[in-house]
């Protein structure tokens, strides 16, 4: 490795909170650690004077805490061992990218963009810890995939005079040209070369292209007959890049069953397309499946768009890069949106196994390629999407947390963002937007490098799996946020580009050839592209997927302008090609062509897949058992599950107060209990809002596919409409997370669901305007005894809701709040335990595992419709004092939950209708809602509510009692704080 | 003069000019979201304002320690600049990330009056997390803060990573001596937070949230103002407007963070 040639090792002079928090943590894991003392160390490879040096010390030293050493170990009294936690080769170092800029500020010079600055934490461990301890400390304190740790006992420390100076500069062989492939080659040898990737000359593969044989067939069929050569690497990476399933969604687009068109065009595009046609004039919807996020109208100026993503695989391997590069991912699904939305609010979801299951999970043989525990898993997840949204500025007060152990070998990371954006400006419409031939082709942001390729990461210690990470990257919020501000505050309205989008996957290959299909063919000179180290082959250059970037089409007139403005705001932007209309894309390097192809067959070439399904039966059966004879415990216990009780801890660390648009807010009542929606007010001078909400149910998936969709859509539907929504402006969009995408039997639940999809949109006229899909969540490795083991995730839906509130005055939320208010329930109940919370928690407190049982919740849109109706008019015109839909758990949590936040007591009395209590009382039938109003209110109310499903339950009460009755009988009576205890326990100290 | 114009600082991470700006006009500023580099480039600009405004966000992204990055841009490229600005009469208001910004400038609590030296430190939080939650504020009493005149009590959010205030002794003395700690966390039902936790959110020294220079002109504070505009930005609105319709009373418009915004702008009334 390559030595800086400063050190600067920045240690604080009075107790640092970061040694503190870390310590208590470590001792809940049971290492009996005395104290810690972090420094932040920081390598500079460039040689500056010694008073130089001094100088940029200054620059990062808060001196009334604070001091420094410069090219000398610091060393606290007392320590027994250092561990320093550096990066590995080419991964993303934010600090490190802001010192250079303060160093370049600082002398009026330019330095190495990727090679002068490098940083590194040093922990100094005092306690009685053994070696093995500290390497355990270190285990909690890095992720190999990503980090180094260097631990050194203090003798070792001394002796060796500190850590050293290394640095992670990343070589590459120069491979800087593009090969031929190919492809006159026999079947199986075709079919490994898309298994495994191009052949390099050594004879390993780069990593799969994943072309199945019929598409494989079709590039060797064009490449003879239509260009009659061979293709080169850049064209072949390129094609499977824009050919993947992840960019063209080959399973919703397949032939599947009797279903020509697929299951995406017959049942998803459907339905959004029927409702529209019957919204007539009513029809809200913008721009719909067509764009980075899909858009609806907010008012006579201004839409609204939203777009929600998944960020899986790379979340399991690395949780904090994947989450943040998931976050800051999406957000660029609005900044690259029509002509670019400014980001108002984020989304998040979190799907993830037991933080308590410390069972090793392997992706090889080896010991070293474990698979990191759930709770690592959580704190990174919650942690990227903290340090993404909170440092971009964009509120986060929307998401949810959901348990599962099948989500232990992925976890799911649903990340949202939604924007604002003028709809039109002089007689340009803001949301459409077209590439024109003549047009440069600008890249604007990040730089580019190996990030994401194939997943390889490419630090000299190469993982030992032959699985690698996939996509080992680390969000940059902070560049990120100065493009976005260049885009959407100045350049968008000065008129300076023509369409603009997002390189996500797939980089400038599917940026640039997707622009392209606006303006009819393209010409780019890859060597233009600004690379954050040299050594890129071009195929690299072309598939990268570094983050924060942009591609932007500049009309000649406005280019000065538009890159001088980019100067301006400390944004890189390089012309590397321009459009044409020749319809094809013809990419050169050093002057030779590398790439030329027919943008038809790299569009449309793509063969389309038959896919057959193989319906299937659930076991669901369970030991009949007795009803619990302490409801009270039961209810006590119902409000700590994990899939109920308090996330307070993740609400509260994401800002969602930012941007001041926050109204209903994620924590609501005295008591904070978590809500179920938001509203947001994005537009000052109106009083016009945002709901966004969801729903979800994975644990029906496994009784009955078709209705866990019915009852996803009808959930968002519901508590959208709950906190103040309209079914008029009620849009959603689908993210369907599956598993084992190949198997006939889960196809088979795909097509359930996405047939619901339709049946239920349509029953809510709530057109999806956008929607994603993540197909392939299986984890396939071995457990500890090296035995192959498959976790698949329970197929899940979440359908995202997102709607107009006509006046956020209106709006409501789910906290009781006057005694003597009475207590109304919406809905009726049935016997519907089936895939319930209720159900799962019986099943692990009598037989140790989850009952799943049969009687799935079955949804009547039409009476639904009809009591969202009146509700919506109720809230509308303040009769309700608190409304909470009525979700997982049943009536009985939904009325803790009310009761919970508003701190106060109640006593409610429902009628026996030939239930059993249990299903009475946790039963989670779709389509009800539990209001309370005030007395003075009552007759208003119950005449609006005379035909519908209505029913006056109880009353608040000025105490601390929570009082359930059933035909009169006593069946729960627990104080207020009591649940509340429960409530905030499951994850106290998280 | 009737109407001061304000300049509201953004670029390199800053993100909350906007709704900062919004608040200024809303109390009746002439307000204007300034771009760093744009002042850096046309440096006479800052002649043109009264009231500068360091809003909150994430300059740099809070690396190496929150404000420091800013603020070494502004003392590399515009130290005369400001210096000549603070020898007006002008007003300077930081919020959250811009108070650690003026505290690194040294611009607050200045007690020697030396721009670049900062006399205190707004550490990591206590719990070593970011926070955004609904806090309550005690004014002190004799103030100088000319943003804080005939206010008592503000009820508005905070939401920071590093907001843990930290100053020697000597300076915490001399903070109290010249009544320059403005607000101070306290309970909802009053008294002072006494460093419990939620109530002091992070575990400032003396339950500092804000503080201001000897001339009341410059003031720094970590909870945000500007996200308390209006009646429905409060986390317990839906619950004020049920009691206050019971009470018969009318439901207000404004929130209570927009007193100090129309202080500022009163400053030149």
């Amino acid at each position: 490795m390559e030595r800086a040639e400063i050190r600067i090792e920045v240690y604080s002079t009075i107790p640092d909170p970061r040694g503190i928090v870390l310590r208590e943590k470590l001792l809940k894991l049971e290492i009996d650690v005395a104290a810690i003392i972090v420094t932040d160390n920081y390598l500079i490879n460039v040689p500056f004077s010694r008073n130089d040096a001094v100088e940029i010390a200054k620059l990062l030293v808060q001196p009334v805490i604070q001091s420094f050493t410069i090219n000398e170990p610091y060393y606290p009294e007392n320590f027994d061992f250092a561990i320093e936690i550096g990066y590995l080769p080419g991964v993303t170092d934010n600090v490190a990218h802001t010192v250079r800029e303060s160093i370049e500020d600082r002398f009026k010079r330019s330095l190495d963009p990727d090679r002068s600055v490098f940083t590194s934490n040093t922990y100094f461990i005092a306690g009685n810890i053994t070696a093995q301890d500290a390497k355990r400390i270190a285990n909690e304190l890095h992720n190999p995939l990503i980090q180094r740790a260097k631990i050194l006992s203090k003798n070792d420390y001394v002796e060796m005079g500190g850590m050293g100076r290394e640095i992670p500069v990343v070589h590459l062989d120069e491979r800087p040209s593009a090969d031929e492939v190919n492809l006159d080659v026999p079947g199986d040898e075709l079919l490994r070369l898309g298994r495994e990737g191009i052949p390099e000359s050594d004879g390993s593969r780069r990593g799969p292209l994943a072309l199945d044989m019929a598409s494989l067939e079709v590039i060797k069929d064009y490449f003879q007959n239509k260009e009659k050569r061979n293709p080169t690497d850049v064209e072949l990476e390129s094609i499977a890049q824009t050919w993947s399933e992840h960019c063209k969604h080959t399973i919703f687009a397949a032939k599947i069953d009797e279903i020509d068109e697929g299951i995406f065009r017959a049942y998803i595009r459907e339905a959004t397309m029927r409702i529209r046609r019957e919204k007539g004039e009513k029809d809200f919807c913008l721009s719909v499946f067509a764009d980075n996020s899909g858009a609806i109208e907010f008012d006579e100026n201004f839409l609204i768009s939203d777009k929600v993503e998944t960020h899986n695989s790379p979340s399991a391997l690395d949780p904090f890069g994947g989450a943040i590069t998931g976050i800051v991912g999406v957000n660029r699904d609005t900044i690259g949106f029509g002509m670019g939305a400014r980001p108002i609010a984020n989304r998040y979801g979190f799907c993830f196994a037991d933080p308590c299951d410390e069972k090793p999970l392997y992706r090889g043989k080896e010991p070293d390629s474990c698979l990191l525990p759930p709770r690592r898993i959580i704190e990174g997840v919650i942690h990227g999407v903290n340090v993404g949204g909170n440092c971009s500025g964009i509120p986060t007060p929307q998401g949810f947390v959901y348990f599962d152990e099948r989500y232990k070998g992925k976890p799911l990371v649903f990340v949202g963002t939604v924007g604002l954006m003028p709809r039109g400006t002089g007689g340009r419409k803001l949301y459409e937007k077209k590439a024109m031939p003549g047009d440069y082709i600008v890249m604007v942001g990040g730089r580019v490098g190996k990030d994401g390729i194939h997943g390889a990461t490419f630090s000299s210690e190469a993982l030992s799996s032959g699985s690698p990470a996939t996509a080992v990257q680390i969000g940059d919020p902070i560049t990120q946020k100065k493009l976005s501000d260049a885009i959407v505050k100045e350049a968008r309205d000065k008129g300076l580009y023509h369409s603009i989008t997002d390189n996500g996957a797939g980089g400038l290959s599917c940026s640039v050839a997707e622009m392209a299909r606006e303006a009819g063919g393209f010409e780019v000179e890859l060597e233009r592209v600004p690379l954050k180290y040299p050594g890129l082959a071009p195929w690299q250059i072309w598939v990268s997927e570094s983050q924060e970037r942009m591609t932007v089409s500049v009309p000649e007139e406005a280019l000065d302008e538009f890159i001088a403005l980019m100067k301006k705001r400390g944004v890189e932007a390089t012309v590397i090609g321009r459009f044409n209309s020749s319809g094809r894309g013809i990419v050169r390097y050093h002057g030779d062509v590398v790439f030329n192809l027919d943008l038809e067959f790299l569009h449309e070439g793509l063969p389309k897949k038959t896919l057959q399904t193989k319906s299937c039966l659930a076991n669901v059966e369970y030991e009949p058992f007795d009803e619990p004879n302490d409801y009270s415990e039961t209810l006590r216990d119902m409000v700590g599950r994990p899939n109920i009780a308090s996330f307070e801890f993740i609400s509260m660390q994401y800002d969602h107060e930012v941007q001041a648009n926050s109204v209903i807010k994620p924590l609501q009542g005295k008591g904070r209990v978590n809500g179920s929606a938001t509203v947001i007010r994005p537009v000052f001078t109106s009083y016009r809002g945002v709901v966004l909400s969801q729903g979800m149910y994975p644990s029906y998936s496994d009784i009955d596919c078709y209705w866990m969709a019915a009852c996803s859509v009808d959930t968002a539907v519901r508590n959208a409409i709950a906190a103040g929504g309209t079914l008029e402006r009620l849009a959603i969009l689908d993210n369907f997370c599956w598993c084992d995408s190949n198997n006939p039997e889960r196809l088979a639940q795909l097509k359930e669901a996405a047939r619901a999809c339709y049946d239920f949109a349509v029953a809510y006229g709530t057109p999806f305007i956008s929607g994603k899909d993540s197909m392939f969540n299986d984890f396939r490795g071995f457990d500890e005894n090296g035995n192959p083991v498959m976790v698949s995730i329970p197929p899940t839906l979440l359908i995202s809701s997102i709607g107009i509130v006509m006046d956020v005055r209106n709006c409501q939320t789910i906290d009781f709040k006057m005694p003597g208010d009475l207590i109304y329930l919406f809905g009726e109940t049935s016997n519907e335990l089936g895939g319930s919370e209720y159900l799962a928690y019986m099943g692990e407190k009598l037989s140790g595992k989850k009952y799943l049982g049969a009687n799935v919740p079955k949804v009547d849109a039409k009476e639904n419709l009809t009591i969202y109706n009146r509700l919506e008019r109720a809230i509308a015109r303040g009769l309700v004092a608190s409304c909470i839909s009525v979700e997982r758990g049943g009536l009985g949590v939904a009325v803790a939950k009310s009761s919970m936040a508003g701190m106060l007591g109640c006593e409610i009395d429902v009628l026996e209708r030939n239930l059993r209590n249990d299903a009475l009382l946790f039963s989670e039938s779709q389509g009800r809602v539990v209001v309370s109003v005030a007395p003075h209110n009552r007759k208003a109310f119950e005449t609006m509510m005379k035909d519908v499903s209505c029913s006056r339950i109880g009353v608040v009460r000025d105490d601390n009692h929570f009082i359930i009755h059933i035909g009169g009988k006593g069946m729960v009576h627990l104080g207020v704080d009591e649940l509340l205890a429960s409530y905030r326990a499951r994850f106290h100290g998280f | 003069m009737a109407v001061p114009k304000v300049c509201v600082l953004t670029g390199y991470g800053i993100n909350c000019d906007d709704e900062t700006r919004f608040a200024f006009e809303a109390a009746g500023a002439e307000a204007r979201v300034v771009h760093i580099n744009d002042i850096i480039e046309n440096r006479t600009m800052l002649h043109d304002f009264q009231i500068f405004s360091f809003p909150g966000g994430f300059s740099y992204g809070d690396d190496t320690g929150s404000g420091k990055a800013l603020a070494n841009r502004i003392l590399n490229n515009l130290r005369d600049e400001f210096e000549r600005f603070l020898e007006r009469d002008t007003l300077m208001l930081g919020i959250c990330n811009g108070f650690q910004v003026m505290v690194n400038l040294g611009i607050v609590p200045a007690l020697e009056k030396k721009i670049g030296k900062p006399q205190a430190a707004l550490m990591h939080n206590q719990s070593s997390r970011y926070i955004c939650r609904w806090v309550d504020l005690e004014v002190e009493e004799k103030t100088p803060s000319v943003f804080l005149r005939g206010i008592q009590r503000l009820h508005v959010p905070v939401a920071h990573g590093e907001g843990n205030f930290y100053a020697p002794e000597a300076v915490l003395d001399a903070l109290e001596d010249r009544k320059l700690i403005t607000l101070r966390y306290a309970k909802p039902d009053g008294g002072r937070a006494n460093g419990e936790y939620p109530f002091n959110p992070n575990g400032s020294m003396h339950d500092i949230a804000a503080i201001c220079d000897a001339s009341g002109r410059r003031m720094g504070m970590m909870p945000h103002p500007e996200r308390n505009i209006f009646f429905t930005h409060r986390d317990d609105w839906t619950y004020l407007r049920e009691k206050y319709a019971r009470e018969g009373k009318e439901l207000p418009e404004e929130g209570e963070g927009l007193a100090i915004f129309k202080n500022a702008v009163g400053y030149y009334q």
